[in-house]
């Protein structure tokens, strides 16, 4: 019986004959992990990368029969939905992952950054987590047109007309992301570019650059944990990465297979925009601040106010690590918990407010 | 030849200039003849009174000379128009199109006879068309647009003490403002729908007579009429007298059916006649029941597919099929006017073929959603597995090597 | 229950090869699990060429000078028509009236309702009986074998 140990083995001699993989190997094999009250949290990267990979593959997979015009983008789709064997699966799969990718991203961000884990020497992976998630929302505002739908037509509609209240560049930034001085055609094959070519492209440097960083620097130990047990992480983190990861995929499945994505009406540009339009759950809690903003602050236009405000709060988000200058110091100061709290508690109350506010109108 | 600028505002025009000065019945109509059809064809007060509009002098210009006429008598109001609308080389020079023979076909009316015999009442042209301010028919100003008739001829038929006067009822024009054709004429608007001219003629206006109404109905419903020409009824309508469509369905008060009126029930048209036991009041129940049944399957087809449609299925091809037999079900309730149960059941059971199968598609889609969910599990199953598993390892490891101090 | 040798392999397994083998087995049947629903999904769907808001009715030569067809648009049916001029038109086929299936009558060269004997004229436009307004129009072209209708507006 030949033995698949000595297979193995000569396999990894090819390789080590000609190419020095020892580097590599004590590079992955040395990590280790801090075992500690707040170890849960470190899985949630785990878990997002796990969802961004489902996203790649059923994206490819659906790629296959998605056709990228208004002429066919939504008739596509049904036939994904409807004549394709399990094409209902890729295609709810793709849904929900995208949704639960956002969830495990934003968990993972928050308890980053309550945990503090953005402290030097870490700052810059604080920065690419931060660009990824923006990413992730590029990732799905583009998604979420290409089906050409009522509901996805004129949410995009208006998503890009917000852009077209961003100062100075507004109207130049909104004609590029429509490719055009409407919602149409081209605005779909622009939406389609982003979202397979550009954006993932951007996703491929940004995500490496992450994991990369984790990879050099090893997980970030919570101040208040003092500590030192930690445990390897090949195989004993991976093996607990594993199963999250099932558990992940199996409610991803569930989700799919109880709550199949829908096809919705084919947009019709020339119908009049219908009642109880709204973007993605994600985008709720800032679609519901700028209906809240008032017209006028000041003297200058409300929607602009609130755009600039959510600009800077975005910039913020990446400063956090040269903001929080007692974090650097090792102390934790509750002003850093206090904002951190507020603006999560803001983003869920927004959120539910606007659900509740929709379904009730 | 006619003077080319509107004649009202040119300068030879008397009658204008003399009778805008004038108060009461000889005041110059101005206003309202601008937006007459003959004005702006260019006629002037002189082409239909006479008269010299050139001359200064009234004695002159009114002179019976001059072809004076003034105005007419309510009598000979037909006649004064028809110098020019029976012309017919006349009539072309301003629109070909126009029809000549409405004085003809006046003098054979209701109206034109009584009229000819010294009645007063009756329409004359001016009742229907205005006087002065007359628009072209297809205007939507005019009275005699096809939405505006049933108001124009109610302004006589249902003055109560005029039509006592001829012995004729008043509620025609309620009826029919409540009937299907006229909700569809005055509510929606549908020009298409028959009005009160489209049965009883306009210049000939009559009654259409007993038999004729059927062939006025059969100018729109005429697979109903071809039907009912070749079924057994025709013969018993025309021995008894009988008209044939308005028997079941009325005259001006023709409401929207229902199948009520089909069978038995005591809503049933068909039970007036037929009594219980014999072939009719049979035949009756039969195509009711034919009726009812297909009627049923496409709820059931219907409920199928919206059952499947909840679990989020596309059903394209099922509504397709459901629209077949849809299209069936209304096919079915025209064939009802052949009276013949084999016509009727054999357009009915193509409806039930397609209502079965897309209550088929409708099952098969909710049993692939329940197939879905088997497939779920099992994967749940398996990834449950392999996350114990994985667990029991862990466990081992950990025993094996605890964790270290990093 | 513990093999008397290592590496016995016997009747009696450990409980830790126990483990590893339904480690390896799950791992397997899920990886089974992902990739049959994949291939399944790789199977080009049959008879679909791609669904469009065009649609092919016909293939060339289908239909003789003064014949129709009715063929699938969506969840409705439409009806090409192939007229003794040799002129290709297609039309939707549900009636204005009351949304029955039309047909085209040879003999009068018109499209004709069975319901309710509602015609239409090779325009689409009501030329007699109940039909309120003309059948909705739509463009033919000619793609190599197929005729290839599309939903226009």
């Amino acid at each position: 019986m030949g033995s698949p140990m000595g297979a193995r083995e000569r396999l990894k001699s090819f390789f080590q004959a000609r190419y020095n993989l020892g580097g590599l190997g004590e590079l992955v094999t040395h990590k280790t992990v801090p075992v500690h009250g707040h170890s849960l949290w470190y899985y949630l990267g785990g878990t997002t990368l796990v969802l961004v990979a489902v996203q790649i593959l059923s994206g490819l997979l659906l790629l296959l029969y998605y056709r990228p015009s208004v002429g066919e983008a939504h008739e596509s789709v049904r036939l994904i939905m409807t004549k394709v064997e399990f094409g209902w699966l890729v295609r709810s799969v793709h849904a929900w992952a995208a949704n639960m990718a956002i969830l495990s991203a934003f968990i993972h961000m928050a308890s980053a950054f309550f945990l503090k884990a953005y402290r030097p020497p870490r700052e810059l992976t604080w920065v690419t987590g931060c660009l990824l998630f923006f990413l992730l929302m590029g990732f799905g505002f583009t998604g979420y047109l290409l089906p050409w739908n009522t509901l996805s037509f004129f949410a995009t509609k208006v998503g890009t007309e917000i852009a077209s209240s961003v100062p100075v560049i507004g109207k130049v930034l909104s004609t590029f992301l429509r490719g055009g001085a409407d919602v149409g055609d081209a605005t779909l094959s622009r939406f389609f570019w982003f979202h397979i070519a550009a954006l993932p492209v951007c996703l491929f440097f940004l995500l490496g650059a992450h994991l990369m960083m984790v990879q050099l620097q090893g997980m970030s130990r919570p101040l208040s944990v003092r500590s030192e047990r930690a445990m390897p992480f090949i195989p004993n983190f991976l093996l607990r990465d594993l199963a999250a990861w099932s558990v992940m995929l199996g409610i991803v499945l569930a989700l799919s297979a109880y709550y199949p994505a829908t096809v919705g009406e084919k947009a019709d540009p020339f119908a009049p925009t219908p009642a109880g339009i709204e973007p993605e759950w994600y985008f709720l809690w800032m679609f519901q601040t700028l209906k809240f903003f008032p017209g006028h602050i000041l003297g200058l236009e409300g929607e602009l106010v609130a755009i600039v405000a959510m600009g800077l709060a975005g910039l913020v988000l990446i400063l956090v690590p040269w903001l929080d200058r007692p974090a650097a110091r090792g102390q934790a100061h509750w002003l850093a918990w206090l904002a951190g709290f507020l603006t999560v508690f803001y983003m869920i109350g927004m959120t539910v407010y606007a659900k509740w506010f929709i379904a009730r109108h | 030849m006619w003077p080319a600028v509107s004649a009202w505002a040119a300068p030879l025009n008397t009658c204008a200039e003399c009778h805008e000065m004038l108060e009461g019945q000889t005041r110059g109509p101005a206003a309202l003849f601008q937006v007459d059809v003959h004005s702006k064809r260019g006629l002037t007060c002189a082409d239909c009174h006479g008269g010299d509009p050139a001359a200064q002098d009234p004695t002159l210009s009114m002179a019976l000379e001059k072809g004076f006429v003034g105005r007419p008598a309510r009598q000979d109001i037909p006649g004064f128009c028809a110098r020019c609308h029976a012309d017919p080389a006349f009539m072309r020079r301003f629109n070909p199109n126009l029809p000549t023979d409405q004085y003809a076909k006046y003098l054979t009316s209701q109206h034109g006879k009584a009229n000819a015999a010294g009645d007063e009442d009756v329409a004359v042209c001016t009742s229907c068309h205005g006087v002065h301010g007359i628009r072209s028919a297809k205007d939507p100003l005019s009275p005699v647009y096809a939405t505006n008739i049933p108001g124009t001829c109610a302004v006589c038929h249902t003055d109560a003490d005029l039509m006592k006067r001829h012995g004729l009822p008043v509620n025609q024009h309620w009826d029919y403002a409540h009937s299907v054709h006229g909700q569809a004429l005055l509510v929606a608007g549908d020009r298409g729908a028959p009005h009160c001219a489209s049965c009883h003629g306009s210049h000939e206006a009559s009654k259409p007579g007993a038999i004729a109404v059927g062939n006025v109905c059969a100018q729109c419903h005429s697979l109903s009429r071809d039907l009912f020409a070749a079924s057994p009824h025709k013969m018993v309508h025309e021995a008894l007298g009988l008209p044939e469509c308005e028997v079941c369905h009325g005259n001006h008060a023709i409401q929207k059916t229902s199948d009520e009126m089909l069978g038995t029930g005591p809503e049933s048209f068909c039970a007036r006649c037929h009594e219980p036991g014999s072939k009719g009041f049979e035949t009756a129940q039969a195509m009711r029941a034919a009726v009812e049944d297909l009627k049923a399957r496409i709820q059931g087809a219907e409920e199928s597919i919206q059952r499947a449609h909840h679990f989020g299925m596309d059903m394209e091809d099922a509504e397709y099929t459901l629209h077949e037999a849809s299209s069936r079900l209304t096919q079915t309730r025209a064939y009802v006017h052949s009276f013949s149960i084999e016509k009727v059941k054999s357009v009915a059971g193509e409806g039930l073929a397609h209502a079965d199968e897309a209550r088929k598609a409708g099952e098969k889609a909710v049993e692939e959603v329940y197939f879905r969910r088997k497939g779920l599990w099992v994967t749940v199953a398996l990834l449950g597995i392999f996350v114990l598993a994985l667990i029991a390892k862990i466990r081992s490891m950990d025993k094996k090597g605890p964790t270290h101090s990093g | 229950m513990r093999a008397d040798r290592p590496g016995a392999r016997g009747f009696f397994i450990t409980r830790r090869s126990f483990c590893q083998s339904a480690l390896n087995g799950s791992l397997l049947a899920i990886l089974a699990a992902a990739f049959y629903p994949i291939l399944r999904y790789l199977k080009p769907p049959p008879g679909v060429e791609a669904a469009q808001s065009s649609v092919v009715a016909a293939k060339i030569g289908d239909l003789k000078p003064n014949s129709a067809k009715i063929f699938r648009f969506g969840n409705r049916p439409g009806l090409l028509v192939h007229t003794l001029e040799g002129e290709l038109k297609a039309y939707s086929a549900v009636c204005t009236h009351l949304n029955c299936t039309v047909q085209y009558d040879d003999a009068s060269r018109s499209i004709w309702c069975a319901c309710h004997n509602g015609r239409f004229d090779l325009k689409g436009q009501v030329i007699s009986g109940p039909p309120p307004r003309p059948l909705e129009n739509y463009e033919v072209n000619v793609r190599g074998e197929d005729v290839v209708v599309t939903k226009t507006g």
